[in-house]
């Protein structure tokens, strides 16, 4: 149980705080959605590692193969891709009619326009 | 216009027209067999799904649309939706819990395979007619 | 099919089904009938659930006849019996009260749409409070929160798109904090069914796995719940969502995110380990107060009401969670019961905001000049329910505060109790301001008379009344919500049986 030999988790920290500075240090919303991704698919890794038994075939039962990696965070996962998929759906619909009514897809400019109609 | 493109893409329109119909076949594959191996309704409507959309991109939007209609994945959404919940009523009807799929049939085995297959195929139903229609939706937009 | 045995599931089941129903029908009027009969049998199925509770103690159901650890279970017992009951009613009066209001702000092609996703709306709210299964309630938290992002965007102002966006981002980032705290929890426990987690705790306590996920769990619930500093949100997603979405959601939203951190941290972690060893009111005590501090002050300088309600609604939030932060029975009860009749007020404030907005078009503060005169039930209506927010005696607000208060008392905490009487006279300005401007101020003479100006149809104003009705019943009487959210403290504290 070195450091090392937990790099699965370095990999799961590593993506999740890059997702998470995506979200909050870029402007434009696309690029806050694939940020948004990146954080999700972190998440998905955690578990999936979390599932993974060391010699573990796949959990489809045969003869022979008494060893087999836990299959509940898989099942829980296929539900969050799910989930994630919509988000970015609801995420990328939102993205298109905020184009629409303020031509611009900058946090920025999004909210220098807001706060001009404001003061009009 | 249109047949220039038709002509560009000549290799990659036959192609895609082979390659459809075992497209849909390995989806219907995944689905129908997802209760005894892996496999399943996710996989298989974004299988399914997959095929359409390979459609969408080389023989230009309106043709698939002409095939699935907008209006007509709206009703495929809801219905795979009704298709889970009402194997879900239905045994409740039949007295027991909410989607115990064994009081489909007096063997409890036998009920669980017909309450997998008829939930996994609602299931297939709607995930294959949201990626239709979120590919139809995204698409046409013109930015 | 027995159906006193089947309410567990019937709560979720039917307004799950009505959502594709208004898919296919795709007719508005129909949809709203459809939705409003769907939320009445709801409520009816959560009264049952209710009595039953009451009589019989937990119930237990096994969804897909799976008993509990290994499947997923639906588990009520008075805490989520009476979180149930509230919000499907006010799912019922709002949907009743929406008619007209939705039938003016919204494009008619995309009625069916709204209806809709109000329903997977409600489906993911009472499915977040019945089941018994921690990744479950993810699963629910999330199709209420990406159904409120649909229904906050059908806001008649563009900024509705930008609001429900920033919402977007927030609240995914709290379901998902809320998914590795799940995860972390299931790594160190090995079940994902809350009451057998519950039970092996205290064996893996020593593992810092259930640290990081109470921490995960803690920042997630508070975004949901919207606690300062975590609240930013809130404010506009309500402001620009249509007015009835944002009664709804003032309403529940939040409070069904209170009532799952009530789960987690009296129930599943335990007091002991949340306040005893976490010291978790050394985090959220000073959030609550500057919640119900700070953000009442805010509420002073909104000259819109929906946004001034909007701020209000972030402080009140902060009583609750200062309740909940005393972690003795009297402050668990006086932090439910404040649930209840904050969910109450809340929306019958919105909706007679709501009622204002149907007929001059905007809400601003300062242009209400003497509205008593043309709109007299509507301007009753939010003195009643804003003397309840205030807290005067004899209604609901008084019954919480004073639970609230005596619950600081009791366990020494002078000065919260001091802080919230002084929030409580913040309220009493900005709630204050309204009303005289609505009762006493003339409109000034060099304005023309507004044309057209009249009272809100009554299509709104008897669901809103039915709800000050409810209001003003609970606050004469308020032993009965006491004795529930008593016993539903108790429940909590008591952890699964």
């Amino acid at each position: 149980m070195s450091i090392l030999g937990l790099y699965n988790y370095w990999v799961v920290v590593a993506l999740m705080m890059a997702g998470l500075y995506i979200m909050i240090a870029r402007y434009n919303l696309i690029k806050k959605i694939i940020g948004l991704g990146v954080f999700q698919t972190s998440i998905f890794y955690l578990y999936i590692t979390m599932g993974k038994v060391h010699g573990g075939t796949a959990p489809i039962l045969a003869e022979g193969y008494p060893l087999y990696s836990n299959p509940l965070p898989h099942v829980l996962i296929l539900t969050a891709i799910v989930v994630g998929v919509a988000t970015t759906a609801v995420a990328l619909a939102l993205i298109v009619r905020i184009y629409e009514e303020y031509d611009t897809i900058e946090e920025d400019e999004l909210k220098s326009i807001e706060l001009a109609e404001q003061e009009s | 216009m249109k047949l220039y493109v038709r002509q560009r893409h000549r290799v990659l329109q036959v192609v895609t027209k082979l390659i459809i119909p075992f497209v849909l076949l390995f989806a219907l594959y995944v689905q129908f067999h997802g209760d005894y191996g892996p496999g399943g309704g996710f996989q298989a409507g974004v299988l399914f799904a997959s095929a359409f959309i390979l459609h969408g991109l080389i023989f230009g939007l309106q043709r698939t649309r002409s095939v699935l209609t907008p209006s007509l994945l709206r009703v495929l959404m809801a219905l795979g939706v009704l298709i889970y919940l009402g194997t879900g009523i239905v045994t409740m009807l039949l007295g027991h819990n909410l989607l115990d799929y064994a009081a489909l049939a007096a063997n409890p085995k036998t009920g669980q395979h017909w309450g997998i297959f008829a939930v996994e195929l609602g299931v297939g139903v709607t995930v294959t007619a949201v990626m239709v229609s979120l590919f139809y939706s995204f698409a046409s937009k013109r930015l | 099919m027995d159906i006193a045995q089947q309410l567990p599931a019937l709560v979720i089941v039917l307004p799950m089904l009505a959502a594709p129903l208004c898919v296919l029908i795709r007719h508005s009027a129909l949809c709203w009938a459809l939705s409003v009969f769907t939320s009445l049998l709801t409520f009816l199925s959560a009264f049952g659930l209710f009595n039953q509770v009451r009589a019989d103690g937990v119930i237990r159901y096994a969804i897909g006849g799976w008993a509990a650890p290994t499947g997923i279970e639906y588990y009520v017992d008075m805490a989520n019996a009476s979180m149930l009951l509230l919000v499907s009613f006010i799912s019922l009066i709002v949907l009743l009260y929406a008619y007209e209001s939705v039938k003016k702000s919204v494009v008619k092609a995309k009625h069916y749409l709204f209806y809709a996703a109000w329903m997977l709306c409600l489906t993911g709210l009472l499915g977040i409070t019945i089941t018994g299964d921690a990744f479950n309630v993810f699963v629910f938290l999330e199709i209420s929160s990406l159904s409120m992002y649909m229904l906050i965007a059908f806001g008649s102002n563009r900024r509705a798109l930008t609001a429900s966006f920033r919402y977007l981002i927030m609240g995914s980032i709290g379901a998902s904090f809320i998914l590795i705290g799940i995860g972390f929890l299931y790594a160190a426990t090995g079940t994902l069914n809350m009451a057998d987690m519950a039970g092996r705790i205290p064996d893996a306590e020593a593992q810092r796995a259930v640290l990081v996920a109470f921490s995960f769990l803690t920042i997630g619930l508070m975004i949901k719940s919207a606690v300062f500093p975590l609240h930013g949100w809130l404010a506009n997603a309500y402001q620009y969502a249509p007015v009835a979405v944002t009664a709804f959601l003032a309403g529940t939203a939040t409070k069904v995110s209170l009532y799952v951190l009530l789960r987690f941290f009296f129930s599943i972690f335990g007091t002991e380990y949340s306040f005893g060893y976490m010291l978790l009111n050394v985090v959220l005590l000073p959030a609550a107060i500057v919640s119900f501090i700070l953000l009442s002050l805010v509420a002073i300088f909104q000259s819109d009401l929906k946004r001034m309600l909007a701020y209000s609604s972030v402080a009140q939030v902060g009583y609750i969670v200062a309740a909940f932060c005393l972690a003795t029975e009297q402050g668990l009860t006086a932090g439910i019961v404040h649930i209840f009749n904050h969910g109450i007020i809340k929306t019958a404030l919105f909706m007679s905001v709501g009622c204002m907005l149907f007929r001059l078009g905007h809400t601003h503060r300062n242009s209400l000049d003497n509205l008593i005169s043309t709109m007299p039930f509507t301007v009753v209506a939010f003195i009643i329910s804003g003397l309840g927010l205030i807290g005067v005696p004899l209604t609901v607000g008084f019954v919480s505060k004073f639970t609230l208060i005596g619950a600081a008392m009791e366990k020494g905490w002078w000065l919260v109790g001091a802080l919230v009487l002084l929030s409580s006279l913040f309220a009493v300005i900005y709630i204050g301001r309204v009303i005289e401007i609505m009762l006493f101020r003339k409109v000034r003479v060099n304005e023309p008379a507004p044309v057209g100006m009249k009272e809100a149809p009554l299509s709104m104003l008897v669901p809103m009344y039915a709800l000050i009705g409810v209001s003003i019943w609970f606050g004469v009487f308020g032993t009965t919500t006491l004795s529930v959210a008593r016993e539903a403290a108790l429940v909590l504290l008591g952890g699964y049986q």
